[in-house]
């Protein structure tokens, strides 16, 4: 059969209960820690939010208990995660060592390293950045020319990577580097490796976004040496790895929800009974996060059976990530005001939150693989290319 | 009901179309009733897949497999009216006649009153019975007196009936079991259906047709189009397994009016893919699209159903809104220890309609 299935998870017991006390967690993280609710992974870096959620275990979840885990499923990792964006809570410094350096070294990390850092992401106060992207390789992430070398007692590492988000405040990066040639099929002779961003030899930069918003870096690397033990997995895996990882990076409650709070202000301003036309673009917006969020934990899952959905992940991502885009559309029609720069999202004001999220919005169908790159994936599911 | 269980259901259905279809399409075509696919379609028993297992059916979701199939072969047959028309039988605790049968539901809000005339009754000449249901009056059986024939795009029979009489001697049937909603959640699995068939003819067509030395499967942009197919199949899919999960008015809502949004899409790319040739009677892509052009319409358009759910969503609140939309999807919030916002939302009127919602199609049929 042609097409892809998206089916229904069964929730582990509990869930319910779970749910409410992430709920309850956030109300009094709210009054103690004074945040106000944001779009877009909550845009405020808290390592204060981050302890404190680790402090719960609600970081690291489903990771073995040895490592700091508490060995919960990814279903409810999922439930934990998708309140934390609903509710438009901080949620930035740890999320990527939380959703994919803590799984990536977990599975192919050695053991030492495991041991060192992963219950200090699990605590909450260890970050990473992820080191994919070049000037010479953005979609195209086969051509990175970033050379780690073999020395007699590790590797050296030299090149630059670009659009480092959080770099600068990341204790660590994962790099894909080149370690030998690439084959015809351009995906051998690439490795990952484990950066510490304080070793001498990295040089943090950064670059300033269109909204005036320092997320972004240039990592220059001249000579940085690392141990041989932080090569991740094997010598010429990192492809495959690189592969597994972005599956996981595409098809989180992240992927639909960035824009979920500015949903939450429409139906406000709506009030208890709209007008038809506006009661119908709510609808409308209903009905897709619906549908989306449907999809979303369905890949949830399949990634909890051990399978690998990366076309149905590839799938949630183009659509949530449009999805998006038109929760902001929707709203600026429905309550006429005019954004205005300078705010963040969790501005008091409308017009600020506003003017941030859709100074946001070009980003959000760029990061982790384009939605072009996306449609291509997701068409080699189908059988052509 | 084992997921093998539904598998080996679906799979029934799918032979069963796959094999009596085209000849029943042309049987139709001429006017006449495709009595052989009806026949295999009752003797299997799969009228009755959706009813709850004890009695007799596999369940809500069983009969979402079923009605997939249907839409997957255009099977000529009132698949979706039968079968709703026997779940709300089964709901009103009454026998459901036996033979074809048509359903004539009404939206919530609209009365039968004092009507002897139904538009556009599906298969309406050839069942025995139109099942009425009326919210807050329950169930009517009624035989039509005289039919003026009408089809729809695709050119299923959708009759004008005039009855002896306004519908009386309803029969009270619980009033959360919502024919009309049911009747539009049985359309989105056979939107969802046809859409899946289209996909495959599209891919197959882009791998086959060579244009400027390649195949069409080669373009980018037809790559494009055939993801974003893909895309809207999917959410179209993922909306209508979820809501027997959710039971509830909301999920049937959503899953009608995503499919009915996504249909429109996916004919206009699959048109786009196929060129010229898709355009004539003599390729088979417009037995589905024109399906898709009309069920899309069908048991409220995607502009219905969006207004009910806007409608809902907005009686809550924006505090509420996260709450409705989890609580809609079955997995319900106990309350929170703290936070009055939280227990302000759990005990808001949207997530509690959606809880008894959720009572209530169990009740009818929900395995």
């Amino acid at each position: 059969m042609t097409g892809f299935d998206f089916p229904p998870p069964a929730m582990p017991a509990g869930t319910d209960a779970l749910r409410a006390e992430v709920r309850a967690f956030l109300a009094d993280s709210q009054a103690a820690l004074g945040w106000r609710p944001d779009s877009d992974f909550g845009s405020d870096w808290s390592a204060s939010f981050s302890r404190s959620l680790g402090a719960r275990g609600w970081i690291g979840m489903c990771w073995p208990k040895q490592y700091g885990g508490r060995e919960r499923s990814a279903l409810e990792r999922y439930v934990v995660i998708e309140e934390l964006l609903a509710a438009g809570a901080p949620v930035y410094a740890h999320w990527v060592a939380d959703r994919q350096s803590g799984p990536l070294l977990l599975r192919f990390g050695g053991e030492e390293q495991r041991q060192a850092i992963l219950p200090r992401i699990a605590a909450g106060e260890c970050y990473f950045a992820i080191g994919m992207s070049e000037p010479d390789s953005g979609s195209d992430l086969a051509s990175v020319r970033t050379r780690a070398e073999r020395t007699a007692d590790g590797w050296r590492i030299d090149g630059t990577k670009v659009w480092t988000s959080n770099a600068h405040r990341s204790q660590y990066m994962i790099a894909l580097c080149r370690t030998g040639p690439a084959g015809e099929s351009r995906h051998e002779g690439l490795s990952q490796f484990l950066i510490d961003l304080e070793a001498d030899g990295v040089r943090v930069s950064p670059i300033v976004n269109l909204a005036g918003k320092h997320d972004f870096n240039e990592c220059v690397f001249e000579d940085v040496t690392v141990p041989a033990d932080r090569l991740i997995g094997q010598e010429g895996d990192g492809w495959r790895q690189v592969t597994g990882e972005l599956a996981l990076e595409r098809s989180g409650p992240e992927r639909i929800l960035s824009t979920f709070h500015l949903f939450a202000v429409l139906v406000e301003r709506a009030g208890p009974s709209p007008e038809p036309q506006l009661a119908e673009a709510i609808g409308r917006l209903t009905a897709e996060l619906y549908a989306l969020r449907a999809m979303s934990l369905a890949v949830a899952g399949q990634l909890e059976k051990g399978e690998f959905p990366e076309v149905e992940a590839a799938i949630v991502k183009d659509m949530g990530t449009r999805f998006e885009a038109e929760v902001v559309e929707t709203l600026r029609r429905a309550v006429p005001l005019e954004p205005v720069a300078g705010g963040s999202a969790n501005a008091p004001s409308l017009e600020a939150a506003l003017g941030a999220t859709v100074l946001g919005l070009p980003s959000f169908t760029l990061r982790g693989g384009t939605n072009e790159i996306l449609r291509s994936i997701i068409a080699r599911g189908l059988g052509v290319r | 009901m084992s997921d093998e269980t539904v598998r080996l259901i679906e799979k029934t259905a799918d032979d069963l179309f796959a094999a009596e279809s085209e000849t029943a399409r042309a049987a139709l075509a001429e006017g006449a009733w495709p009595e052989r696919l009806w026949q295999t379609f009752a003797e299997t028993g799969l009228a009755q897949a959706a009813l709850p297992e004890e009695a007799g059916g596999a369940g809500v979701v069983a009969g979402l497999a079923v009605l997939r199939a249907a839409g997957r072969h255009a099977a000529p047959i009132p698949v979706a009216e039968t079968m709703v028309g026997t779940l709300l039988c089964h709901a009103a605790s009454i026998e459901a006649p036996a033979g074809p049968l048509s359903v004539h539901a009404l939206p919530d809000g609209a009365g039968v009153g004092g009507v002897t005339t139904l538009p556009r009754v599906p298969w309406a000449r050839f069942v025995s019975t139109v099942v009425v249901a009326a919210p807050g009056e329950g169930l009517a059986s009624c035989k039509p007196v005289d039919i003026g024939e009408g089809a729809n795009l695709a050119g299923e029979p959708r009759d004008d009936v005039t009855l002896a009489g306004p519908p009386d001697r309803f029969v009270s049937c619980p009033p959360e079991v919502d024919g009309f909603a049911l009747m539009a959640l049985a359309r989105a699995a056979q939107l969802r259906g046809a859409m899946e068939h289209v996909l495959a003819m599209s891919v197959g067509y882009a791998q086959d047709r060579v244009q400027f030395g390649r195949p069409l499967a080669r373009f980018q942009a037809i790559q494009h189009y055939l993801a974003e197919i893909a895309g809207e199949a999917a959410a179209t899919g993922a909306a209508v397994d979820a809501a027997p999960q959710a039971g509830t008015p909301f999920a049937f809502a959503a899953a009608k009016s995503r499919a009915s949004q996504a249909a429109g899409t996916v004919a206009r790319l699959a048109h786009q893919v196929h060129g010229a040739i898709g355009y004539t009677a003599e390729h088979d892509l417009h037995i589905w699209t024109k399906r898709l052009w009309a069920w899309r319409d069908e048991c409220g358009n995607e502009a219905h159903w969006w207004q009910v759910l806007g409608a809902e969503t907005a009686r809550g609140g924006g505090a509420a809104l996260w709450p409705t939309m989890v609580a809609a999807s079955g997995s319900a919030v106990e309350e929170a220890a703290s936070g009055g916002a939280v227990e302000e939302a759990a005990s808001g009127s949207a997530v509690e309609e959606a809880a008894s919602g959720s009572a209530a199609v169990e009740e009818g049929g929900s395995p």
